[in-house]
Order: C-alpha cells, then sequence, then structure tokens
C-alpha cells in the first residue's frame, strides 16, 4: 500500500447515458497504478460500463453519450484528434466469458504482436512463450500450439486470453468479472494469476461477490445505481466503511 | 381440450355449421331433390365429423399430424431424386444420339440441322459467371462491410431494408432495365471505349454487368447476417488489443464470419450462374466462341429459354434442352456439396 | 503507425466507393422502372383485357396478366405454405434425428440453388410425356411450387431453430405432446418467421420468369380451367418487349412497374405483420 501512490486512471464528472438512459452519474473516481483496483457493487449498476469507457470501447455499441474526462497518466482520452488503437493498446482487457479470436493458440497471442511489432519467426514465437508461460499455459499447450483455440477448456481459453492481453505489453489490465464463467479451480487460477500480475500492471477488476473483493483487492471503489458511494484502499473499506450504504451492502442487506 | 358437454359443443362454431350442413342436406335431398347440394353439404358435414372426431381423440390427432409431416418431408427427398431421375431419363435421348464429348466438345448448335454442339455456350456462360462474380464479390463485400461495421445507424436502418426489397426484385424487372440503359451504354460508349465498334449493345458484358447487379443484394444482405451475428464481445477483444478498425474486420470478423460469407458467395455464384431471363434479354442470343466481350453470345440457361419453343417441331431438341438443364442442376448440385464440406470443415475449426 | 492508419484510410475510401456503386445502381434500375412504367399506366391498362393477340398486344391492357399471375402464385404458395411447413416442424430434432435432418436441409439448400429454369424444364418434361402442348395453368402452378417449397420451407425452418428449448420444455412439461407441442407453441413462437418465409415464397413465384415461360403459354382471357393457358405478368413483359413497336414496349414498361409495385407492396406487408405476430413472443 506504501508502494507508489501514483494515479494510474482519473476520472473527473464522468456521465454516460446509454439511449439518453443514464448509467453513470458524476463519477469521480482514482485508480492507483500497480495495484489491484475492484469495482464492486450489485448487477446492473453500471460496473461494466465504467470498465470499458476506459479503453474507449463503449462507442463501439449505438445509442451511447459519454460526457466529463478519462484522465490516463495525465492525458484525457477523451479529448479529440488521439489515436484510439493507442489507448486501447494500453489496456488490456478480459471480459466475462473468454472469447478466443478464431484463430489458433499461437496466433492468439501472436495478434496483437504482430500488429505492434515487427518481429521475425523466432522473436515472435519466444515472445508467444514467454507470455504463455507467464499464465502458466505453457505446459498445457506447448504440444499443440496451432490447434483451433476454441479447441481449450473454457479456463485454460480465459487464461489464454490474459496472455493474449500482456502480449501487447500493456499497462492496465482491465477485467470484466473474469471468473463468473469458471468453475472453481479454474477461477483460483486466474485469480492467483491477477494477484501476480499486478507487480507490473493496473488490474481493474469488477467483481460481483464480495468474497473475491476482500481476497484479492488492494483498493476498491464501490458503485451503487451509477453512482459512487464508497472509494479508498481496500482495509479501510472492509473494516471501516463510512457510508451507510457500504455498511449495508458489506452486511448484506441491499444487493 | 375440445368441450366435452352439449352446451359446450353447441358453443363450437363448427359444430353448428355441422349439424346446420346435415340439416340443409336432408332439407335439399327432400324438399327439392336436388342431389348435388345434398352431396356438396353431406360431404362438409362428414369432413367436420371427421375433423372433430380426430381432435377429441388426442392420440389419432397425434399420429395423423405426424404421419402427414413424415410424408411431407420424405416426397421433398423423392422430389429431389424424381427431379434428377426425370432429366437423366429426358436426357437419355440425345446422349443416345450423339456422343458425350461431342455434345460438350463442339461448338455448332444448330437444332435444324441436328447439331447440338455446347462448347460456345460452356464457355460463353463461364465467361459471364466469371465477370459478374469478379465485379460483385469485392463490392459487395466491401459494402456489407461498410454496412454492418462502419455506418452510423441511420444509415444502416435504411439502407437494409432497401436491399432486402431488392434483392426480391424479379430478374425480368432487371432484364428490362438492361435492355433501357446498359445495352445503349455498351454500345455507345463503353465498347468503343475499349476500341470495339460494331457491338451492337447485346453482348457478354452487359450480361455480366446486369448480373453482377442483381447478385449485389443477395450477397449483401447475406453478408451483413453472418457479420452481425458475430460476438461483439469479439470484436471487444480485438479492438482492445489495439488493433485499428480495420485491421479487426480483416482479421478478426471476415474469419468469425467466414462461413457465412462463403456461402453468400456461393449462392451468388448459383444465381449468376441459372439467371435466365436478364440474360436471354441482353446478350443477344448467338451460340458463337466469343471473338470479344462486346459480341454476343449465350449462356445454358438462356439457350433452354430462346429455343424452347421449337421443342414441338424437332422432338430432339426437347432432349437436348432436358440435357441442359441437367448440367445447370448437376452444378449447382455439385457447388452446393462442396460450399456445404468447405462450411462443415471452417466452422468446426474456428468455431468462436 | 503511419502505415496502419493508411491502410484503414484506404479500405474506408474503397468501402464507401463500394456502397457508392451498390445504391447508385440499384436506385438507377428502380428510376427506370418508375420513369418509364408510370406514364403509361392507366385505369384502362389496369382493368381491360389483352386485345390484338400474340404479336401486337398493343390493345386493351393487361388485368388477364395481373389475374394469371394471382391464379398461379396464389395457390402454388398455398400448397408450397402446406407443405413446408410440415417440413420444417418436423425437421426439429423431437422427430428427426439431427444426422437425417441435416440431409434434408441441404437436399432443401440445393433445391433453393437451382436454377428456376430447370423446374420449368422438369414441368415441360412431363407435359411432353403426356402429350400436352402449349402449356396450361396447372403446371404453371407445379412449377412454382416447386420453386417455392424450398425457399419456404428453409426460411420457416430457419425461424424455428431460433425458439429457445426451454419453451418447448416447459410444453411438454405441461403434458403435451410432441406434435401438440410443434403444431401448437413452436409454430407461435415462429409466426413472424413463417410469415416472412410464406411472403418471400409468394414475392419468388409471382416475379418468375423462367419457370412459367416453359410452361403456361399464354392468353389474352382469364383462365376459365385449371388446363387453360394463361398469361402471366413476367412473361407479359417479355412478350411485349421482344415487340419492334414502341407503344408495345411502354406497356412493358408499364407492366413491370406493377410488378414492381406488387414486390414493393410484399415486403412491406411482411414487415407489418412480422412486427404485428410479434405480439406474443417470448424473447
Amino acid at each position: 500500500m506504501n508502494k507508489s501512490n501514483t494515479i494510474q486512471i482519473e476520472t473527473k464528472t464522468l456521465n454516460v447515458t446509454i439511449h439518453n438512459n443514464p448509467v453513470l452519474k458524476n463519477i469521480d473516481i482514482q485508480i492507483p497504478a500497480k495495484q489491484l483496483t475492484a469495482i464492486i457493487g450489485p448487477s446492473g449498476c453500471g460496473k461494466t460500463t465504467l470498465l470499458k469507457s476506459f479503453n474507449r470501447l463503449l462507442e463501439i455499441q449505438d445509442g451511447i453519450k459519454i460526457q466529463g474526462e478519462i484522465v490516463v497518466d495525465g492525458i484525457n482520452i477523451m479529448s479529440s484528434g488521439l489515436n484510439v488503437p493507442d489507448i486501447r493498446k494500453k489496456m488490456g482487457l478480459i471480459s466475462q466469458k473468454p472469447y478466443p479470436l478464431p484463430m489458433s493458440i499461437f496466433e492468439n497471442v501472436a495478434y496483437g504482436l504482430r500488429i505492434h511489432h515487427d518481429k521475425n519467426a523466432k522473436e515472435l514465437a519466444e515472445a508467444v512463450q514467454n507470455c504463455l508461460q507467464e499464465v502458466g499455459l505453457w505446459n498445457e499447450v506447448k504440444d499443440r500450439m496451432h490447434d483451433p483455440a476454441s479447441r481449450l477448456s473454457v479456463g485454460q481459453q480465459q487464461r489464454l486470453c490474459l496472455a493474449r492481453a500482456i502480449a501487447v505489453q500493456p499497462e492496465v489490465i482491465l477485467c470484466d468479472e473474469p471468473t463468473s464463467a469458471l468453475d472453481p479451480i479454474a477461477a483460483q487460477q486466474i485469480e492467483k494469476l491477477l494477484l501476480k500480475l499486478k507487480k507490473d500492471f493496473t488490474v481493474i477488476l469488477v467483481t460481483h461477490t464480495l468474497r473475491q473483493a476482500k481476497r484479492v483487492a488492494d483498493h476498491v471503489i464501490f458503485l451503487y445505481f451509477g453512482k459512487v458511494i464508497e472509494q479508498g484502499p481496500a482495509a479501510e473499506f472492509f473494516n471501516n466503511p463510512k457510508n451507510p450504504e457500504t455498511k449495508a451492502y458489506l452486511a448484506g442487506e441491499i444487493s | 381440450m375440445p368441450p366435452r358437454t352439449i352446451r359446450g359443443m353447441l358453443k363450437n362454431k363448427l359444430v353448428l355449421v355441422g349439424i346446420l350442413s346435415l340439416f340443409l342436406s336432408f332439407i335439399f335431398l327432400f324438399l327439392f331433390s336436388n342431389f348435388f347440394l345434398f352431396a356438396l353439404f353431406l360431404i362438409i358435414f362428414i369432413i367436420l365429423l371427421v375433423y372433430n372426431f380426430i381432435k377429441v381423440s388426442r392420440k389419432l390427432y397425434d399420429a395423423l399430424g405426424t404421419r402427414l409431416m413424415l410424408l411431407a418431408t420424405v416426397s421433398v427427398i423423392f422430389l429431389f431424386f424424381l427431379l434428377l431421375l426425370i432429366l437423366i431419363n429426358g436426357s437419355i435421348n440425345i446422349l443416345s444420339d450423339q456422343s458425350l464429348s461431342d455434345l460438350i466438345f463442339s461448338s455448332t448448335w444448330k437444332p435444324f440441322s441436328g447439331k447440338f454442339g455446347l462448347f460456345a455456350v460452356i464457355v460463353d456462360t463461364l465467361i459471364v459467371t466469371a465477370i459478374s462474380m469478379v465485379i460483385a464479390v469485392p463490392i459487395s463485400l466491401l459494402s456489407a462491410i461498410y454496412i454492418a461495421e462502419y455506418a452510423p445507424k441511420k444509415f444502416r436502418n435504411i439502407v437494409r431494408p432497401f436491399i432486402d426489397v431488392l434483392a426480391g426484385v424479379p430478374s425480368v424487372v432487371f432484364g428490362l432495365c438492361a435492355l433501357l440503359v446498359f445495352v445503349p451504354l455498351v454500345r455507345d460508349d463503353i465498347a468503343p471505349f475499349f476500341g470495339s465498334n460494331i457491338s451492337s449493345g447485346f453482348s457478354l458484358f452487359t450480361a455480366s454487368l446486369i448480373l453482377s447487379i442483381m447478385v449485389f443484394p443477395i450477397i449483401i444482405s447475406l453478408c451483413l447476417e453472418s457479420f452481425n451475428s458475430v460476438p461483439i464481445a469479439l470484436k471487444e477483444a480485438s479492438l482492445s488489443l489495439g488493433a485499428t478498425k480495420w485491421e479487426t474486420v480483416k482479421k478478426v470478423i471476415f474469419r468469425a464470419a467466414g462461413p457465412g460469407v462463403l456461402a453468400a458467395i456461393f449462392l451468388g455464384f448459383g444465381r449468376a450462374f441459372g439467371e435466365t431471363i436478364a440474360v436471354s434479354m441482353v446478350i443477344g442470343n448467338q451460340e458463337l466462341i466469343p471473338k470479344s466481350l462486346f459480341g454476343p453470345g449465350q449462356t445454358l440457361a438462356s439457350l433452354i429459354a430462346s429455343n424452347y419453343t421449337e421443342v414441338s417441331s424437332i422432338p430432339i431438341l426437347a432432349s437436348a434442352l432436358i440435357f441442359v438443364a441437367l448440367i445447370l442442376f448437376v452444378v449447382v448440385l455439385i457447388f452446393n456439396l462442396l460450399g456445404y464440406f468447405v462450411l462443415q470443415r471452417a466452422s468446426k475449426r474456428w468455431k468462436y | 503507425m503511419n502505415r496502419r492508419n493508411l491502410e484503414e484510410k484506404i479500405f474506408l475510401g474503397l468501402m464507401l466507393a463500394s456502397v457508392f456503386i451498390v445504391m447508385g445502381s440499384l436506385i438507377l434500375i428502380v428510376t427506370v422502372i418508375v420513369l418509364n412504367g408510370a406514364p403509361s399506366l392507366s385505369i384502362e391498362i389496369l382493368t381491360q383485357t389483352s386485345e390484338g393477340g400474340f404479336y401486337l398486344g398493343a390493345g386493351g391492357g393487361f388485368l388477364n396478366a395481373i389475374v394469371g399471375s394471382l391464379l398461379l402464385a396464389l395457390p402454388a404458395t398455398g400448397l408450397a405454405f402446406l407443405i413446408g411447413i410440415a417440413i420444417a416442424l418436423y425437421l426439429q430434432k423431437d422427430f428427426l434425428k439431427p444426422g437425417i435432418a441435416n440431409f434434408i436441409r441441404i437436399c432443401l439448400d440445393i433445391l433453393w440453388g437451382v436454377p428456376s429454369v430447370v423446374y420449368g424444364v422438369f414441368c415441360l418434361t412431363i407435359m411432353i410425356a403426356i402429350g400436352m402442348t402449349g402449356g396450361s395453368l396447372l403446371f404453371g402452378i407445379i412449377a412454382l411450387t416447386l420453386l417455392e417449397i424450398p425457399i419456404i420451407t428453409r426460411s420457416i425452418d430457419e425461424s424455428i431453430k431460433m425458439v429457445p428449448s426451454g419453451l418447448k420444455e416447459s410444453a411438454y412439461s405441461l403434458g403435451s405432446s410432441k406434435f401438440e407441442t410443434a403444431a401448437k407453441v413452436v409454430r407461435r413462437q415462429a409466426m413472424p418467421g413463417i410469415i416472412a418465409g410464406v411472403l418471400l415464397g409468394f414475392g419468388r413465384g409471382i416475379g418468375d420468369a423462367a419457370s412459367i415461360l416453359l410452361t403456361v403459354g399464354d392468353s389474352n382471357y382469364f383462365p376459365s380451367s385449371i388446363s387453360d393457358q394463361t398469361a402471366a405478368l413476367p412473361t407479359m413483359i417479355l412478350n411485349l418487349v421482344s415487340m419492334p413497336d414502341q407503344v408495345v414496349q411502354n406497356k412493358a414498361y408499364a407492366v413491370a412497374f406493377v410488378l414492381l409495385m406488387i414486390v414493393l407492396l410484399i415486403s412491406i406487408i411482411t414487415r407489418y405483420l412480422t412486427k404485428k405476430s410479434s405480439k406474443y413472443i417470448i424473447k
């Protein structure tokens, strides 16, 4: 906690409407670098929307209006004239259900590398191996690198998505309930990985299970009906919540 | 459940109609001695009786319904083979009269002197189909991508129904337009531009042009369907790795929607290959090996349309045309099977 | 970096050009027919039958062709619908093994792809075999039915595939038999798809020229029996446009205009009915 307290992402009065329904209202949050920040709250409270606004993925859907500032590393990513793919490259996304690209296991990891770096075949293979080792998948798949990724188990697919994300060397990893589709063992593997990865990356984890947040989070943001109710370091948040709604949520009285 | 009590049964309109028709049938028999009307109403009564009986007896209703469905299903398979059988049977006449190689590799088509060489027609068909696909496929795919991935929602909402309507416009209407617009255009502008001054406008190129326009809506609407069925999370996965939109389209969406796109192209090919009326209106209907794209020609399908009126005067011509239809059927069959196996392989490997 | 953005720009340009070509050519088609057809249209031409024989066609209207086309397409669509819905319901996995069902689907897809002229030749072959010459309403209906069966069946089939299996399960758990579930629950849920399929088939049937060209012949009158020859809109266009006389050709444009309007009307009705019938759809 007393690592560097630099702020990686900061939003200033962020408002999002979908088809004119307000989904996020005046969001002001700070997300510290190289820590694991959990965004918690009941389903439908705008967690995923908030997450996807960080790498400007929201705007590919219809009927979305975004107002306010999102500052990443001192740059407001909402300002015009920026190269959007560059913003997105900084942030890997892990979705609820793993979506391996329709290619082989190797090509899945190599996809981002091929786009962003001119590497020769050997360098590429090495980089892919490194990423797969990082997520503990290498030993499981090294003999079938050119099989379709869809033949892996769901848990393996999710780890492949993680490997794919870290291959492009992002600064932030956005996780949208990455364990909700997995069995308990696979979920545990992912959790451990996230804890390992927060040394090198800023990890933002959207989750609706409180226990998971308690286990892994350094910093917590509590969203309720599109508003930030409380945010702060995890220990303080869980042991000594200030807001009555937070207390109620932690006690299981509202969901 | 059907009503059980008498009152309940009387409430049922069908039962009322049944009783009424029985009553009427007796009136007509005894009061007017009109046997025809008696029979008519009696038949109505019997039908309603049987219908009600079936309704009441669930088991029978079930069994009968299931049997009828089975019958329809079997009959369509039967139809498939009957079609093939009748076409083969009809072709036997011409095949016993002339050898297969004579038919396919000779290029003189003169029904009145008994010559049925199809070589020129086959060459023309290949040329016309190939050109129309070369024009239609890239343009349709690019348009479909734009409409599905790039276009603003308003534009999409206008264009999609428009494309769907045009996919249903009869080919004869397309043919008429080609006659009005493209024939003069090819004759006066396009052909002279490419240095052939004697074109009448009725040409292979004109036919290819109208075919490609006819194929646009078919390929586009099918492609749109398969682009739209690509999960949005897959796009997000690619975009969040820092890929541009086009890179995502090229490497991810095309792959994920690949089977559907391929099916669309195959269907477009089938349409271009077998189109009869629009082609026969503008191709010039001459069974020649073309010297230029701007000269007249004849495709397999249009050959049938422009020769069928003579079948009563030259009996063997009928057999020759049936043989041509058999070729059309078999080519479509082969292409469909080919497409099916390609799709099977592709979707097994790259499902998402 | 620069190269990637350039590629994006180039392809966006190509896409815009393609959309422009596609929309331009399709709008051109519609405009040409409307501009040439609408002026020749009149009440007389719509309410009179043809005159002046097969090769002249300048006199009279084309009511006989409208009636002929309806007499061809309506029964054909009705027959194809009855057969099609039975097959489509039977193709569900409750009745048939998926392997067999897929085989039937392939057959239907091939039949869908078969050029319509082949159906024409098929009927012509039978007509020659039974010694009939000149054509008849009956064989036109048969040809169109064959043409429409795969279209209607596959469209209905696709919409039935979308019926959630939970819906079927709840029907079964209420004690419905397989047939009752198919005929009452699945059919209702698939209603918009069924309507769209039937109207799609009708549109193809009423507009198709190649199959009826070989089978129905021509006539200046309303057909009075099923073995009569008859006029139809698509074949009438072909007959009229091949005449050298400008007046006759103008009439062809008017017929084409009417045909285009019918297709447009069908698609509007389809949109309206599918919207209306989705009222009871469980999403």
